[in-house]
């Protein structure tokens, strides 16, 4: 296994560790990861799943939460904060 | 429609953290069956979070080690949505999954408890135990500055742990008295091993900060946190930083076993001496059962794990060990009771629900938990509650009791393929 994996975070490369989550990605990119239901932007909250606030979408899927996700060579991310 | 798969166990353990790893363990040491089922990528729970790596972590290796070696069956990524009678359904990436069990352990750990000030919604504040699961899954912080807040001897294992990943810890800001903080400190002298780590965190700690009677009241930015005002000793001043790390404590995950029916007291799950649950045949070990760390949690599993294979000998071995780490419940829970100025943190205009939006001053006009969802959709966004519940809770005294199917947002198509095999009651 290589020791890092590249992303696309918004159409931009990012590079992070392997086996780093996808709201790792997020957060490196200096994105942040959703707009709320009033348009604030937010990032994650809790880091473990419970809070919801990392929600980005993942290869086209939305709703997903990014810190529960590994990144996968190639990813394609769009965090839309 | 996504795939179903259906697996059938003698024990079923939900939550992969030590107390869920040890029932396992001592489960399928019976020969039994054994699924672990876990909604995270990878098993440890979140104090071993990407401990796999990190093999002088002596407890948490001896464990992965027996765990890769044994016959417990391990579905990672899989969140338990439904429990009916002898049966969980579950979802993970690619798929719906039905488990029937003989014997069921709830393992279901804790979160943080978050608690609304203005600007706790802003990028880069996060929980305590949040900063450092983020850092455990890869996040970069060399260099970057660090308040970490709130409650609760996590924050001295999250500033130790973000010094050693290069962070500056500006400082820990306690809200506890200084006299609660000493006397935490000498009873964990008196529990078995706590005496060795306080050192070892005294000397990771030393040169940072640590104020007691202190906690933030709001944070500013553009776009992500840059300044949290603090209040300390009675006295308010502001601090740059790069991220708060703010929790005030830990708050047991009781959907589950809510669900399957088990009592709660004073919202934790109450259990009998064997472990098991006011349902018969149903265990609960760990945070669930009392919040008291890591080696309660690792004996409580145990415990649970032989009791649900009819080994009462081997349990019963166990309940001198268990009794000397219950003291800690008792000590985190003197030690760290939340003071009453916190309740007043929040502003009218401050958010409380962070997945509807809903503002403190929309909440406060009503009477209840119930009434003020259905007035305003608080708590009925994706994370349902989990962290505005608990929040309103402490800020309204409201008891906050109901749990319904699915425990999270799933996929249509797998409420579809579990309803297409058997209907889901409640």
């Amino acid at each position: 296994m290589s020791e890092s994996v590249s992303v696309r975070v918004n159409g931009k490369p990012v590079t992070v560790r392997a086996g780093a989550t996808v709201a790792v990605a997020v957060l490196a990119s200096g994105a942040t990861c959703r707009a709320s239901v009033s348009g604030q932007p937010r990032s994650p909250l809790c880091g473990m799943g419970t809070c919801f606030e990392c929600r980005v979408v993942i290869n086209g899927e939305p709703q997903r939460r990014s810190c529960q996700v590994l990144c996968e060579a190639n990813m394609e991310v769009e965090a839309n904060g | 429609m996504d795939s179903v798969k259906h697996l059938r166990f003698d024990v079923a353990v939900v939550g992969a953290g030590p107390a869920g790893i040890a029932a396992a363990l001592a489960a399928s040491d019976s020969g039994k069956t054994v699924g672990l089922i876990d909604d995270n990528p990878a098993v440890g729970g979140q104090i071993w979070r990407g401990a796999q790596s990190v093999p002088r972590h002596s407890a948490s290796s001896i464990c992965f080690e027996r765990l890769n070696k044994s016959a417990v069956q391990i579905i990672r990524g899989a969140r338990v949505f439904h429990a009916a009678k002898g049966e969980l359904a579950a979802e993970s990436d690619d798929s719906a999954i039905q488990i029937t069990y003989g014997k069921l352990i709830l393992a279901t750990g804790a979160r943080e408890l978050f608690l609304p000030f203005p600007g706790w919604t802003l990028p880069n504040v996060m929980g305590a135990g949040g900063l450092q699961a983020l850092v455990k899954s890869g996040l970069d912080i060399a260099g970057k500055r660090i308040v970490v807040s709130g409650t609760g001897p996590l924050l001295l294992a999250v500033a130790a742990y973000a010094r050693k990943s290069g962070a500056k810890v500006i400082g820990i800001c306690e809200q506890t008295t200084r006299s609660r903080m000493a006397r935490f400190g000498l009873k964990m002298m008196l529990v078995p091993g706590k005496a060795v780590e306080a050192l070892r965190f005294a000397c990771d700690l030393r040169g940072i900060p640590h104020w007691t009677d202190c906690w933030p009241v709001a944070a500013f930015g553009n776009r992500r946190v840059e300044t949290v005002r603090i209040s300390r000793q009675g006295q308010t001043s502001e601090i740059e930083c790069d991220y708060l790390a703010c929790g005030f404590h830990l708050i047991p995950n009781v959907e589950l076993p809510r669900m399957c029916g088990c009592r709660l007291r004073e919202n934790f799950v109450e259990v009998d001496e064997y472990q098991q649950t006011s349902v018969p045949g149903t265990y609960c070990a760990g945070e669930p059962t009392g919040i008291g760390g890591l080696e309660l949690a690792l004996v409580e599993g145990e415990i649970a794990g032989y009791a649900a294979t009819n080994w009462e000998d081997r349990a019963k071995h166990l309940f001198a060990k268990r009794a000397r780490y219950q003291k800690v419940v008792r000590i985190l829970k003197d030690a760290f009771p939340l003071r009453p100025e916190l309740k007043n943190l929040a502003r009218p205009d401050t958010l409380v629900c962070r997945c509807e939006d809903v503002p403190h001053e929309r909440l406060r006009e009503h009477g209840s938990w119930r009434a003020a969802k259905l007035h305003t959709r608080c708590g009925m966004g994706p994370c349902q509650g989990r962290v505005c519940a608990p929040a309103a809770e402490f800020l309204f005294g409201w008891e906050i009791d109901s749990v319904r199917p699915p425990l999270f947002p799933v996929r249509c198509s797998s409420l579809a393929a579990i309803g297409s095999h058997s209907a889901p009651q409640n």
